[in-house]
């Protein structure tokens, strides 16, 4: 049943290509920005490699307006696990966007072709819009991060070392002389709204135009979809509609539509949200708002956590953290979630809203069972609290999988540890993978609190740890793995936190 | 004595690394790949109906809500198939769609054709089939033990390896299993299938052999192969998997076309994709090898049993070439190598980058290696006293001479360039310093034969026209997969008329226009077409130089093609001039090349004779550092040094090492291919299947492709085949891993270590190790 609704709501999505507005009445809400490109414009340069965000054939990338820093920032993202309506207010580049109307190549591809970056070609178009969201952002990338731009996008053919080399070669081609004649596209690095050329304030201008204020409602054989501007609206219209599906990132739920062609009726999307997105400081709390993106949510963990750096590198890829949002990935409760271990253990709360009501709950207790959380019905999840770091504790994330970038974890481990004269005086052990939730090690936990934090305590602390679980046994891991490198994550945690000579971990060794 | 082309300065000539032929294209978005062409007008889009069940009969198929879903024109089963219900190529053992027996999870029983894609694939899901399970058999072990062969055991001997192991100082025994490997080209299988008048069928299909697919198709159908016209103007990736099976994809569009008289496209998606096409075969191999005190191999025994799955498809061949490559480098004095080719109720596996190859040389790199840590000397040593000598030790165990060794050349250069023996010691010297992180060292050598070892495939066809404004239009039987075969050929062609490469238009693959060309695999794709393209282009050379001769009376010797031009006597013309004096003449423009590899013979009953007419060689060193605590691992730096002969694109060819490389690091650390107790496959898609990403790449990457190295046997330019070769280079990384793992006991024991090399199985062979469990 569609909801009640206020009197201005929009019924119309706009967003820009080419430089032109499009605007788009009648469309289905979860048709893929993918099919939507290949099927209904014939715009096929962008590719279908998996349909489940991993291969990065399909990515494209969006512009936005932001405060922080005050400008248009560019992203990338896979069209298709993204949903058409999502492009609302945003502007839309795909490999068709680059070239100049001249033919000349962009700077991006011209780099691909010189250092014989394409075999086969499949995956071209996917690298050439990761590398030209990393050339509109930073400017003289290291491998390293490079690597992590390139991390969403698989190439079978060139071994990537030539894709590698055109991603330092792309910015060889940009003469500062010609940069009024050049398109803003070619100019590298993110610029600031107050420095921005011709072009590219006519951009602004026309984005600014069509901010995607209001509500929107769209609806298409049957299906409804909700965009909301505030979480007021957000919080009114789940109370009208209560089995509708929040739809923040869409990086989960895309997969249901592409992989398990599941059919939703009804779809809140909380992406139009600002006030969503909002991540703030005070003297006790890191606040985060749940519609935040991975992306952003980063730099601040970082700055406070900087132990949490690797983790959320490792955390899906740019295109996937550009749309994944934090309270996603909380809600999904997914039992190899990656953010919820470290959250449990670095006590976390979460503010969940119903309507007008409002009610604070531990991370650790969110979680009941398989894929089952505390929320009620039209109840969601409006911010994440992270206490600030007590000076004492030592905190520290291991995630395990087959391979470093891109992956799920076999098994993620989070520790944080205080001692006083070396005796343990708080611990808090969660792990991830080995459960049917994200889980605490109780048994650990009660073996190490009040001990010796030395050779004897760990090994004490170990066998209880094999009592807190229980693992299965699937494609990533067997149980017998995940049981054995569990403890042994835990004796690595033990030799970090000694902050000795020995060397841990083999993605930092040499670098 | 290379044939090298003096003061050339046309644009891409041979030897030139110039860029890719469609780069510009892919760079922009704007190459056609089948999903790309414009669709005709209400196409259909199909979809497949797959077993749930590893080995059963089928009681019923209720297809009634199949048919009463939206947008739903047709289905069929194999009721519906008026021609032969068979796809494959060699044995007809692989219906298109199972009539009442499937044999693996995800074997196609009906197809649905639909209005959209969505509609199609969602109908699919959509029947009911009523089964009665049968024992399903699942692995090669199970398989061996069952005596359950797709094809006959076969037994490649040569001297007496049971005496010679007997009387050995040493003796070593032992089992390793090895993985097998999806293909992941980035394009999944994709045909279109389009009605042309009469009944006749237009394909358009993803694939490495257009002219099986002409077969398959036409047999389908119930037509003949003049009916059929099938093009592929490039793959998004292929790797030896789209040599077999795109004909089950391109036969279910065409039923589904000839029933509905529409286009229809079939596009599987990448889950489909992954559980219905068949992979690169896994292996249990066992060992038995007697050997003295140096590690001379005296005597060897090798049972290969590999998992061919359901049919025959390309397994006998695969499963030869194992057989052949079980020497790598080593002369084998005494050998008996069994080959078991087990029939598994998994999907058919089929060829994949070496076919077969690269698990034969796995077998024999992990015997090499356990004997050096047996004897407690460095592998290398091993290697190099079992290589190949030049004028001794140089019979194959199929009795091909090798006359054309260079490994001992490769690697005493990779050796000293990489500081092999420096960095032994101080790794060594490093692993008695770190408890948690142990590094380790390989180098590795890579034998790979060239040639298709069914000698009747080494044929290859070419078209050429010279259009009156000089230009040119190329087109051969081989395919383009991303590996630079346009490029190459176009070369060859510019180099011979003297042309610029962009004057040359290199056109789709086309069964209407070159005939009967062998599937483009065996890394023979620039040897055969290239000759075959050269060939047509100098039969009108040979014309354009007699009527030169006649128009300007001169002497044929005067007539010389440069630099984009053509000099007769003391006056220069451009080309496209002399072309149009001689179109004026009625002089033919056009011509068919043809080539056949010679010298090769082959007698498949005895295993004997030269199936190879020549070898390509090469050889890495890498180093890893694996945590003992949770097996993870990382690629530190390698260093390649890659025979390609006198390389006719060493752009290209660099590409294709790097990239083969970087496909067999993949195969043997993460790329682990899982199935469920009930023969269900879990990693079927890039979230749960991983190949090797950016960041896995070493920043210390050191590639090179051997220089001054032209090829003995008269190869077009004396280059040499790179397509597959390069993937056995990543053998130094799984046995980095392997003296890394070994390693944590100073390297006095020696790892049991299967492959792929995870994080769980190399955590897995540490603990081995640590409770004495191996030895
Ligand atoms: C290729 C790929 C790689 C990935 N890699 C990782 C990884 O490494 N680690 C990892 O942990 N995850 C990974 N994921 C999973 C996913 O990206 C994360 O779970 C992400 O954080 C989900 O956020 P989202 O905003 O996209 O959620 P959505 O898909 O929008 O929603 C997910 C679920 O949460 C609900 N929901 C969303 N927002 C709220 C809210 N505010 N309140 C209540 N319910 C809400 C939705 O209704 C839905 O049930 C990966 C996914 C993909 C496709
Ligand atoms: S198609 Fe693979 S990430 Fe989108
Ligand atoms: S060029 Fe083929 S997948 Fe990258």
């Amino acid at each position: 049943m569609a909801a009640k609704l206020p009197k201005d709501v929009r019924k119309t999505i706009r967003f820009i290509l080419d430089g032109e507005i499009v605007e788009l009445r009648n469309c289905d809400p979860t048709r893929t920005v993918l099919q939507y490109l290949r099927e209904d414009l014939q715009r096929v340069g962008t590719k279908e490699g998996c349909a489940e965000g991993d291969c990065g054939a399909c990515t494209v990338v969006i512009g936005e307006l932001v405060s922080v820093p005050d400008g248009l920032q560019l992203r990338a993202i896979n069209s298709c696990i993204q949903f058409l309506p999502t492009l609302d207010g945003k502007v839309l580049f795909t490999i068709e966007s680059l070239a100049a109307e001249s033919g000349e190549l962009h700077p991006v591809q011209q780099a691909m072709v010189e250092c014989h970056g394409s075999q086969c070609g499949f995956c071209t178009p996917g690298f050439v819009m990761s590398l030209f969201a990393l050339y509109k952002s930073a400017a003289h990338p290291d491998r390293r991060e490079i690597d992590n731009a390139l991390a969403g996008n698989l190439c079978r053919c060139t071994g990537y070392r030539p894709i590698v080399d055109a991603a330092r070669k792309m910015y060889d081609y940009h003469s500062t002389e010609n940069k009024d004649k050049s398109s803003w596209l070619s100019v590298p690095g993110s610029t600031v709204l107050d420095e921005l050329s011709v072009t590219e304030a006519q951009q602004v201008d026309k984005l600014r135009s069509i901010a995607a204020t209001g509500t929107l409602h769209l609806e298409f054989d049957g299906k409804q979809y909700y965009a909301p501007d505030s979480i007021e609206e957000l919080a009114a219209l789940l109370r009208q509609n209560p089995d509708a599906c929040i739809l923040s990132g869409g990086t989960d739920i895309g997969l249901w539509v592409t992989k398990q062609h599941r059919h939703l009726a009804s779809v809140i999307y909380t992406g139009n949200i600002q006030s969503f997105k909002q991540i703030s400081v005070s003297a006790s709390h890191l606040t985060i708002g749940a519609g935040a993106p991975i992306s952003d949510v980063m730099p601040m963990l970082s700055q406070y956590f900087p132990e949490l750096d690797e983790l959320f590198l490792r955390f899906a890829s740019p295109p996937i953290r550009n749309a994944g949002t934090l309270g996603g990935n909380i809600a999904n409760a997914s039992p190899i979630g990656d953010s919820m271990p470290v959250l449990i253990v670095l006590g976390a709360e979460l503010l969940l809203r119903s309507g007008d009501n409002n009610r604070v709950i531990a991370l650790d207790d969110f979680y009941l069972d398989y894929q089952k959380t505390a929320l009620a019905r039209g109840e969601f999840v409006q911010e994440v609290r992270i206490p600030l770091p007590a000076t004492d504790a030592t905190v520290r994330t291991y995630k395990l999988s087959k391979r470093f970038d891109q992956d799920i974890s076999a098994v993620c481990a989070a520790f944080s540890v205080a001692f006083n004269e070396n005796i343990v005086t708080n611990v808090r052990i969660a792990y991830g993978g080995m459960a049917a939730i994200p889980k605490r090690a109780v048994k650990c936990e009660l073996a190490l609190l009040g001990k010796q934090w030395d050779d004897a305590g760990i090994l004490e602390a170990v066998s209880a740890l094999d009592r807190d679980f229980a693992p299965l046994t699937d494609m990533r891991a067997s149980d017998g793995y995940r049981r054995n490198a569990a403890a042994n994550l835990l004796r690595r945690f033990y030799i970090d936190s000694k902050q000795g000579e020995t060397l841990t971990n083999v993605y930092h060794y040499g670098r | 004595m290379a044939v090298k082309i003096a003061n050339s300065t046309i644009r891409g000539g041979v030897g030139a690394s110039h860029p890719h032929d469609s780069a510009r294209l892919h760079v922009t978005g704007g190459a056609t790949y089948t999903d790309d062409i414009p669709e005709p007008r209400n196409i259909l889009h199909a979809a497949l109906g797959v077993s749930s069940q590893p080995h059963a009969r089928i009681i019923s198929i209720d297809l009634e809500a199949v048919l009463a879903a939206p947008g739903v024109v047709a289905v069929i089963t194999a009721e519906h198939i008026p021609g032969e219900n068979n796809y494959g190529a060699v044995v007809a053992d692989d219906p298109i769609l199972a009539p009442d027996l499937v044999q693996y999870v995800g074997q196609p029983i009906f197809a649905v054709a639909a209005a959209t894609v969505d509609q199609a694939r969602q109908a699919a899901g959509l029947a009911q089939v009523e089964y009665a399970a049968l024992p399903a058999i699942l692995d090669a072990e199970t398989a061996v033990r069952e005596k359950s062969f797709i094809l006959p055991s076969e037994t490649l001997r040569t001297g007496d390896s049971r005496s010679a192991i007997e009387l050995a100082p040493h003796r070593l025994q032992g089992k390793v299993n090895l993985g097998g490997q999806d293909q992941f080209y980035l394009e999944g299988q994709i045909a279109l299938a389009i009605p042309r008048e009469g009944g006749d069928l237009f394909i358009y299909s993803s694939t490495q052999h257009p002219g099986e697919i002409q077969h398959a198709v036409a047999h389908a159908i119930g037509r003949q192969a003049k009916d059929v016209v099938v093009e592929c103007r490039r793959m998004g990736g292929a790797f030896g998997g789209k040599e077999s099976q795109p004909a089950l994809i391109a036969a279910v569009a065409a039923l589904l076309a000839q029933k509905t008289g529409a286009a229809v496209k079939l596009r599987l998606d990448r889950d489909a994709d992954m559980i219905v096409t068949g992979k690169r075969h896994d292996f249990v191999i066992d060992y038995d090898v007697g050997f003295d005190d140096r590690g001379v191999i005296l005597g060897i025994n090798f049972c290969y049993a590999s998992r061919c799955g359901m049919s025959a498809d390309l397994s006998g061949a695969i499963n030869d070439r194992t057989m052949f490559h079980t020497d790598n480098a080593y002369f084998l004095s005494d050998a008996t190598i069994e080959s078991h080719r087990c029939k598994t109720h998994t999907v058919s596996n089929t060829a994949f980058r070496g076919f077969g190859g690269p698990q034969g040389m796995f077998g024999i790199e992990y015997v090499v290696d356990e004997i050096a840590r047996q004897l407690q000397v460095d592998p290398l040593d091993v290697r190099k006293v079992n290589f190949y000598g030049s004028d001794t030790r140089n019979v194959t165990p199929y009795k091909q001479i090798v006359d054309d060794n260079i490994i001992h050349e490769i690697v005493d250069k990779l050796e000293a360039s990489s500081d092999y023996r420096q960095r032994r010691v101080e790794i060594a010297q490093w692993n008695r310093e770190n408890d948690v992180l142990k590094r380790g060292i390989a180098l590795t050598p890579v034998k790979f034969g060239i040639s298709f070892t069914a000698t009747h495939l080494n044929q290859a066809g070419a078209l050429v026209h010279i259009y009156t404004d000089g230009t040119v239009h190329l087109n051969h039987g081989g395919t383009e997969m991303g590996q630079g075969l346009f490029t190459k050929v176009a070369q060859v062609v510019a180099e011979e008329f003297q042309i610029d490469i962009d004057q040359i238009k290199v056109t789709a693959s086309d069964t209407s226009k070159v005939p009967n060309a062998s599937a483009t695999a065996a890394s023979s794709g620039s040897d055969l077409n290239g000759k075959a393209a050269q060939r047509a282009a100098r039969k009108i050379k040979k014309r354009l130089v007699k009527f030169a001769t006649e128009h300007f009376s001169v002497s044929a010797k005067d007539v010389i093609f440069a630099n984009n031009k053509v000099t007769v006597g003391e006056q220069s013309l451009p080309f496209q001039e002399l072309i149009k004096l001689a179109y004026m003449a009625r002089t033919s423009l056009s011509s068919t090349g043809f080539y056949r590899t010679p010298r090769i013979n082959y007698d498949r009953s005895t295993f004997s004779g030269r199936p190879f007419f020549y070898f390509a060689y090469g050889a890495a060193v890498s180093e890893v550092v694996i945590d003992t605590l949770t097996g993870e691992n990382r690629l530190l730096r390698s260093d390649i040094l890659h025979d390609c002969g006198d390389s006719l694109n060493p752009a290209i060819d660099l590409g294709q090492v790097e990239g083969g490389f970087v496909q067999g690091v993949g195969w043997l650390t993460s790329e682990e291919l899982w199935w469920n107790q009930d023969g269900v496959l879990k990693t079927h898609a890039p979230s749960t299947y991983k190949i090797p990403t950016s960041s896995d790449v070493p920043d210390d990457l050191r590639v090179e492709l051997l220089a001054d190295s032209a090829n003995r046997e008269k190869t077009i330019y004396r280059s040499k085949a790179v397509g597959e070769p390069p993937l056995m280079l990543a053998l130094s990384v799984f046995h980095a891993i392997k003296d890394a793992v070994a390693g944590v006991t100073e390297g006095k024991r020696s790892p049991h270590l299967d492959a792929p090399a995870t994080p769980e199985t190399i955590l897995t062979s540490i603990e081995n190790l640590s409770v004495g469990l191996d030895q």
